[in-house]
């Protein structure tokens, strides 16, 4: 299991794919969570979204809801694609065969796989905590602002909640390329759900029927939201709204998980590699 | 103990028997040639093999053990080479290698053998067919494996790379390794196999020596007239042992009763203007099987 999972994180370090979405969700965040606030506060980006948080959302003492604050949509599709492409590659290029005929069992490479989305999510999350602690702490002494640092308490349960909220992502683009077999459409139709049908869901549908309001406390994107919302994300953001306790989030979370990494699991101990 | 020992493997999608009762056996130390059309149920046994895909019913059996406990000294190559493209040739042995638990002092031994040390640092990407087929009989050899069990190993290799690959595989069969080869080169498996089994409609037909698989050598006559000739023949050696072929008489007899058909023949005033011996080819045999026993094209 170690060798197989040293192997399934060369594969991911080595892959240039994955530092494309490090960098990717890195920028996004940076952008939205800093860039356009502290535009809009000089003046420079008047309309655009997020221009108008003023720079006190910017500064280090929100760094725990800004570095989390995408999680429940934008960045929670880039660590999908993550998910899908370190299990649908191997489908993609024909390597299950490949790597099998080396002897490790389905499930201790399906074990390793999950092992290294496991870290790479986190290596995420941490660099999303790092790049909004180096801008935070830029722009409060441009702005002659109190850099007054969160509790280490308050980074860790950021930390962890964010974590949580990338494995599940990461988790549900795990299953969707194991069930489908591949990277393109398991891609499309997590991002459909993430970007999409999330959306409609809490903006349109809930607010008419009572029965998709109660369902929404039931489903990954709300509560992510809302343990995102808890820690300190502005209501603004996309995808962040209170709506249950943390623990009801918590639990719900890593029910999703278990769930879609022991779906993942059992299918791909099951079916023939073609 | 045999390598690899199949008993009765079947394997069905739906209504279609891809593989139908197969039961082969390997013994140590030979080369195995598995023979077929296109769609004759080889890969399908191969991946059953492997683990790949999962019988239907029967068993198999790899080097006395079941399949998840042998295949740490198993290697293959199946249906051609996949690896990943961004990483070097060296960089996917060495991902493969921790894999199997094996030392990485083997990559460089396998790189040598199937001579792709200086193309190593490139990316697979960039790599020939040739190239990648040569990886992927280097990853089939990373474990040292005692059964290796390869899958059209000279697919997309040019005639210097299809011989070299041949003397390899000859190589391994010497140094006591067991192996399983799958192939539509019939001259290759002719120079290069011990036995061979020959699989269609997913069915075993044939599993024998190359040479008792070849059978004994024909005579070949040509005579005019050639109906009374075959007539002629027929009652001094039997009906089923007389056919006439591209307006030839081949006979299945001894090359010894040449001298005393040709008399009997010209005695019966019949012209012979050709006697010749014809060993059979491999080719001609598979034919013979393969098209007699017909048989459905399946996965």
């Amino acid at each position: 299991m170690l060798g197989s999972t040293r192997a399934e994180i060369t594969k991911l370090v080595r892959r240039p794919a994955s530092w494309l979405l490090l960098a990717v969700a890195v920028v996004l965040s940076l952008t939205f969570t800093y860039l356009v606030p502290y535009a809009g506060a000089n003046g420079t980006a008047d309309g655009a979204p997020n221009a108008t948080r003023g720079i006190a959302e910017t500064l280090p003492d929100q760094l725990v809801g800004n570095s989390i604050g995408g999680l429940p949509v934008f960045a929670g599709a880039i660590l999908l694609i993550l998910g899908v492409l370190a299990v649908g590659g191997e489908y993609g290029w024909g390597t299950w065969k490949t790597l099998l005929a080396q002897g490790p069992s389905r499930l201790t490479v399906y074990g390793a796989k999950i092992a290294a989305v496991a870290l790479a999510s986190l290596v995420i999350v941490l660099a999303l905590f790092a790049a909004g602690a180096v801008t935070s702490a830029a722009i409060a002494a441009a702005e002659g602002a109190p850099a007054d640092w969160p509790s280490i308490v308050d980074v860790l349960a950021g930390i962890g909640a964010g974590w949580l909220m990338a494995t599940m992502w990461a988790g549900l683009g795990v299953v969707l390329a194991v069930a489908l077999r591949g990277v393109a459409l398991p891609i499309g139709l997590g991002l459909v759900w993430l970007m999409a049908v999330q959306n409609l869901l809490s903006a349109i549908a809930a607010p008419l029927l009572d029965w998709v309001a109660t369902l929404q406390e039931w489903l990954p994107g709300p509560n992510a939201g809302s343990l995102a919302a808890s820690l300190g994300t502005s209501t603004d953001t996309p995808g962040v709204a209170t709506m249950v306790g943390d623990g009801h989030a918590v639990a719900v979370m890593a029910a999703y998980v278990i769930v879609f990494v022991g779906i993942g699991g059992l299918l791909l101990r099951r079916r023939d590699i073609i | 103990m045999f390598p690899v020992e199949t008993h009765e493997l079947t394997k069905r999608y739906g209504h279609l028997i891809a593989v139908d009762k197969v039961s082969l056996t390997v013994r140590p130390g030979e080369v195995y040639g598995f023979l077929g059309p296109n769609g004759a149920g080889k890969t399908t046994t191969l991946r059953m093999l492997l683990g790949l895909v999962r019988p239907s019913s029967g068993t198999i059996r790899l080097l006395g053990k079941g399949i998840g406990q042998a295949l740490g000294d198993v290697g293959a190559l199946i249906e051609g080479p996949a690896f990943y493209p961004y990483l070097s040739g060296r960089e996917n042995l060495r991902v493969l290698a921790r894999y199997a638990g094996c030392p990485a002092g083997r990559i460089d031994i396998v790189l040598d053998l199937v001579d792709l040390t200086d193309r190593a640092g490139d990316r697979y990407g960039t790599y020939s067919l040739g190239m990648k087929q040569r990886l992927g009989v280097a990853a089939a050899l990373l474990k040292d494996p005692k059964l290796l069990i390869l899958d059209e190993p000279t697919n997309g290799l040019d005639p210097a790379g299809m011989a070299d690959m041949r003397r390899l595989i000859r190589r391994l069969g010497a140094a006591g390794k067991t192996v399983l080869l799958s192939s539509h080169m019939l001259g290759e498996v002719q120079q290069i196999c011990d036995r061979v089994g020959v699989v269609s409609g997913g069915r075993l037909i044939a599993e024998s020596t190359v040479a008792e698989l070849r059978g004994g050598a024909r005579l070949r006559v040509v005579a005019d007239p050639i109906e009374e000739a075959a007539a002629r023949v027929r009652a001094l050696v039997g009906q089923d042992r007389v056919r006439i072929e591209d307006g030839a008489l081949e006979l299945d007899i001894e090359a010894g009763k040449a001298a005393w058909i040709n008399a009997e023949l010209v005695s019966a005033g019949i012209d012979v203007s050709e006697l010749g011996v014809r060993e059979r080819e491999l080719e001609d045999v598979f034919l013979e099987l393969t098209t007699t026993t017909g048989g459905t094209d399946v996965g």
